[in-house]
């Protein structure tokens, strides 16, 4: 946590400028960066530049699409496993294994392990939460798919 | 459940591509579109299509930790009468430090129907924050679920058949 801090410290006005630009508003543009840079006041290669070193420190995880699974036709959901501790390691190794699993936490809560699963079909939802629950022996999780989405903020002022 | 549509073979490999990090350099869509064997040109206009239809939500830069500064979150689950998730609901939207609000299903034994996430400087500024949250929409019964261990985050690879 303190690592954070110090890593955000280090950002200077311009790399935020670039952040607080890219998150949203990645300039979809055959030279991106020249754009950006026009906007900026500065070269292209600079932009160019301190995105590569924002990468390199890990500030930036990826450029790319963040896409809408429904209108893509998959089907998503928040499943939540009440996992006694002697089962731990192996239920979070067999959920983490599943390429639809994106998201998993462990949290203070009778629940404590949640994840989010995107599946091609609902049924596909079922018979992998079956799978997971006979590899494992972990029988109660439950699936909480989203009926009404009041609230989504893709990205953050930094 | 609203609007998918079928997606071309040349959109599906577009899609999955794009799930991939860009690489950083001055005509990165070049080499994405020299790999998918069509024109710069094209894939730039495919790209704005999927904006503009809604099927790519965002596209840009996702961050290591998404709120710089924000040590702490919680998931919060609320337990609200169905006829006042509606309304509820968009109270818990209107707050700066809901990131998501959901809404779900009861279940047995699960009762909370509204889900938020919320970001505080620490622990206490969370419990703070779910307390106005719960004045301000009249709501007794709630939880907050703090996160011990980020087991897993990733992101999800669509149309993996056709990379």
């Amino acid at each position: 946590m303190k690592e954070r801090n110090e890593t955000n410290a280090q950002l200077d006005d311009m790399d935020r400028t670039i952040l607080n630009q890219i998150q949203s508003h990645f300039p979809v543009e055959t030279r991106p960066y020249l754009v950006l840079a026009e906007k900026l006041g500065c070269s292209e290669l600079e932009v160019i530049r301190r995105v590569q070193n924002l990468k390199d420190r890990e500030i930036i995880r990826r450029i790319g699409a963040n896409c809408n699974s429904r209108k893509l036709g998959y089907t998503s959901t928040l499943c939540a496993a009440r996992v006694p501790a002697h089962l731990m390691k192996r239920f979070v190794a067999e959920v983490n294994s599943y390429p639809g699993v994106t998201h998993n936490y462990r949290r203070e809560h009778n629940y404590n392990v949640w994840f989010t699963l995107i599946a091609p079909s609902e049924q596909d939802i079922d018979r992998i939460l079956d799978g997971i629950s006979e590899v494992t022996g972990v029988s109660e999780i439950i699936s909480l798919p989203a009926e009404r989405l009041f609230k989504i903020q893709v990205d953050f002022e930094v | 459940m609203p609007d998918s549509r079928q997606f071309t073979s040349l959109e599906k490999k577009i899609i999955h591509e794009l799930q991939q990090d860009l690489p950083v350099v001055d005509r990165p869509f070049a080499v994405v579109a020299e790999k998918l064997k069509v024109s710069e040109t094209e894939l730039l206009e495919k790209i704005r299509e999927l904006i503009a239809d809604g099927t790519i939500r965002r596209f840009g830069a996702t961050l290591r930790h998404q709120r710089s500064g924000y040590d702490a979150n919680a998931m919060v689950v609320w337990e609200v009468e169905s006829e006042r998730l509606d309304k509820v609901g968009a109270i818990f939207a209107s707050f700066r430090e809901v990131s998501h609000c959901y809404q779900r299903p009861a279940l047995a034994d699960w009762p909370y129907r509204l889900f938020t996430m919320i970001h505080g400087r620490s622990p206490q500024e969370c419990r703070q924050i779910a307390k106005r949250m719960a004045e301000t929409a009249g709501v007794e019964s709630y939880s907050l679920l703090f996160t011990m261990e980020e087991l897993k985050k990733t992101t999800m690879v669509y149309f993996s058949e056709v990379g």
